[in-house]
């Protein structure tokens, strides 16, 4: 197999790479005025055709999103783009963002085009300082030149991007979270459905997409379907609902490694070749004791099974939650899974937004459980009520309205089945280990 | 007297045209508003619900949802430092970061220094883990820091 080549990675190592000038010198927006010509149903089937799959964490076919907006609606459609990038463990979305930004906004445009948009709200973390003002910078020049407002390139295609920035909260990277927090609200999602492409943004047929579904546009539409679907995992012809892994996709390499690193690759790519050959091994010369996938509210990988292929399908194979955003984030050996479940678990405490029950004390009842693990005063029937608990709240059991319980309850779902061992050991040792730099970061 | 300058006031009226009614503009109005006075206070609150046409408990429901705002009991420093506390961070020495931090600085997290220069918090993953433990300082992030870049980074504020 030839060497693959990053693609949306392709720019971002150039001096100068979030310039107009130079994504133009490189052939970016050359075709644009070519593809706003075009039917926007047609740029849909090409979407649609090239199997790609969101990246944001749920990987639902982006183009067959885009078919269920209304059809001959009066408007105001709008795109959301998912710019809240708060998986712990992901960064990927900050890369295009600020070494590449015109990459997105083509593709911001050409996705506005084919569902009929005129205007597009980023959502963006506020974290993200530099994203915002480098994005800021390339949507002015965008407007100076002709390539944003109205009558883009002389097509009579008008488009407008609005930057808006978040307030440091995770839950408003769900979509319809995100929606309500745009519109002035707390980022409550909403039940569904009605879902966005019906009823959104301002209550108007609203698309969400992340930062890399849209750069991935970008690169469809230039090099075609035939190239995407040449890269990656085709579907598994044993499972009829599988639509396959196409593409490259970006992933992130983090914790106990060498060299924490985001690089792109196709998608299908194992655990272990990312840690070995990408991200220069596990450091300090020790093994990966576990790994996580794809940001945690996938679960873990346990060291047995990383040779699982990290495509849409893999993760879920060894009983993860699924691919998530390929935020890979590596446990060494010397780690005790306590406190690396611990510090999920209290996340996903200070993050579950208290709309759900289930979710808004189950969180919060885990992390508890969890503190009395690792103060020395449990018991083994604890880890028994923790999978109780965490049976008991998300979209899988049917009490929740989002999937951040899901995401909530899967590590310990997994950190319990795969490290039972060590949890037991943990707490028949009746040790309490807790450092004064841990006790310090004990407030949900 | 007004909380809000007219120049305030101004920018807020500024991002009207960007959204379809003026509740869009709660955050940005918020964050325009604590940005320059450090604190979103009560008087603040009724002044910025006058404005987007809300009822003030409208803005402050909206605002307390987020954890990112502080009211005028709890007034920010001249900058805010954040130190990431998520898996990454913590994997690589983030929480032992933070405690030194603190106990260099006299401060619990959520806190502000006793010169009023820095108000040191926790914060949930920054999407920097390829530099963990990282920082951000106000909104520029800083990556693979030791407490003594950290005391760097905040000396020269």
């Amino acid at each position: 197999m030839a060497k693959f080549e990053p693609v949306l990675f392709a720019r971002i190592h150039k001096p100068d790479s979030a310039s107009l000038k130079s994504y133009q010198a490189d052939g970016g927006y050359s075709r644009l005025k070519e593809f706003l010509s075009m039917a926007p149903a047609d740029v849909t089937n090409i979407v649609k055709d090239s199997g790609l799959r969101g990246r944001g964490g749920a990987g639902f076919p982006t183009g067959l999103k885009w078919t269920f907006l209304p059809k001959d609606h009066p408007g105001p459609i709008y795109l959301a783009i998912n710019a809240d990038e708060s998986e712990p463990g992901t960064f990927n979305n900050r890369y295009l963002m600020e070494k590449d930004p015109h990459q997105l906004i083509e593709g911001i445009i050409l996705a506005c085009h084919s569902i009929r948009s005129n205007k597009a709200y980023l959502y963006l973390r506020y974290e993200y300082g530099t994203s915002y003002r480098v994005l800021d910078a390339a949507i002015r020049e965008c407007y100076a030149a002709g390539i944003l407002g109205q009558n883009i390139k002389g097509t009579g295609f008008n488009l407008d991007i609005v930057l808006h920035r978040g307030a440091g909260a995770y839950i408003c990277g769900e979509e319809t979270g995100l929606i309500e927090s745009l519109e002035g609200k707390r980022a409550w999602p909403r039940i569904k459905p009605p879902f966005p492409a019906i009823e959104g943004l301002f209550r108007k047929p609203t698309i969400v997409n992340n930062v890399e579904t849209l750069c991935c546009v970008t690169q469809i539409l230039y090099r075609g379907i035939e190239w995407f679907k040449s890269i990656g995992v085709p579907p598994d012809p044993n499972n009829p609902r599988d639509p396959g892994s196409y593409g490259p996709k970006l992933y992130c390499v983090s914790g106990h490694v060498t060299k924490p690193c985001c690089v792109e690759l196709p998608l299908g790519v194992t655990a272990r070749e990312l840690i070995e050959e990408h991200a220069g091994g596990v450091w300090k010369g020790r093994k990966a004791k576990a790994v996580v996938p794809g940001g945690i509210s996938m679960g873990f990988l346990s060291d047995k099974e990383l040779d699982t292929k990290l495509d849409f399908a893999g993760p879920g194979k060894v009983g993860c939650l699924g691919l998530g955003t390929a935020a890979v984030v590596v446990v060494d050996d010397q780690t005790s899974m306590v406190d690396v479940l611990y510090n999920c678990c209290r996340f996903m405490s200070h993050e579950s937004c208290g709309q759900c029950t289930p979710c808004r004390e189950g969180t919060a009842w885990m992390t508890k459980i969890l503190e009395r693990i690792r103060t020395g005063n449990s018991r083994v029937e604890d880890l028994d009520l923790l999978l109780e608990v965490a049976g008991s709240m998300g979209i899988i059991p049917g009490t929740t309205i989002c999937g951040l319980s899901d995401g909530a309850a899967w590590p310990v779902k997994n950190a319990i089945s795969k490290f039972r061992g060590e949890f037991e050991d943990y707490i028949r040792g009746q040790r309490a280990t807790v450092t004064s730099a841990q006790k310090l970061m004990a407030v949900h | 007297m007004s909380v809000l300058s007219e120049e305030l006031r101004e920018k807020i009226r500024a991002e009207f045209p960007k959204y379809p009614n003026k509740r869009a503009v709660t955050l940005p109005a918020l964050h325009l508003v604590h940005d320059t006075l450090r604190a979103v206070s009560r008087e603040a609150i009724v002044e910025i619900a006058e404005l987007l046409d809300l009822h003030p408990s409208e803005v402050h429901y909206t605002m307390t949802f987020y954890n990112f705002f502080k009211d005028e009991n709890h007034p920010l420093g001249k900058h805010r430092v954040w130190f990431c506390r998520s898996i990454s961070c913590m994997l690589r020495g983030g929480e032992e970061l933070l405690e030194k931090v603190c106990h260099k600085y006299g401060v619990h997290p959520g806190q502000t220094s006793a010169d009023g220069k820095i108000t040191v918090e926790f914060a949930e993953c920054l999407g920097a883990c390829e530099g963990a433990p990282c920082i951000l300082v106000d909104d520029v992030c800083h990556m693979d820091i030791t407490p003594e870049s950290a005391a760097a980074l905040i000396d020269k504020l």
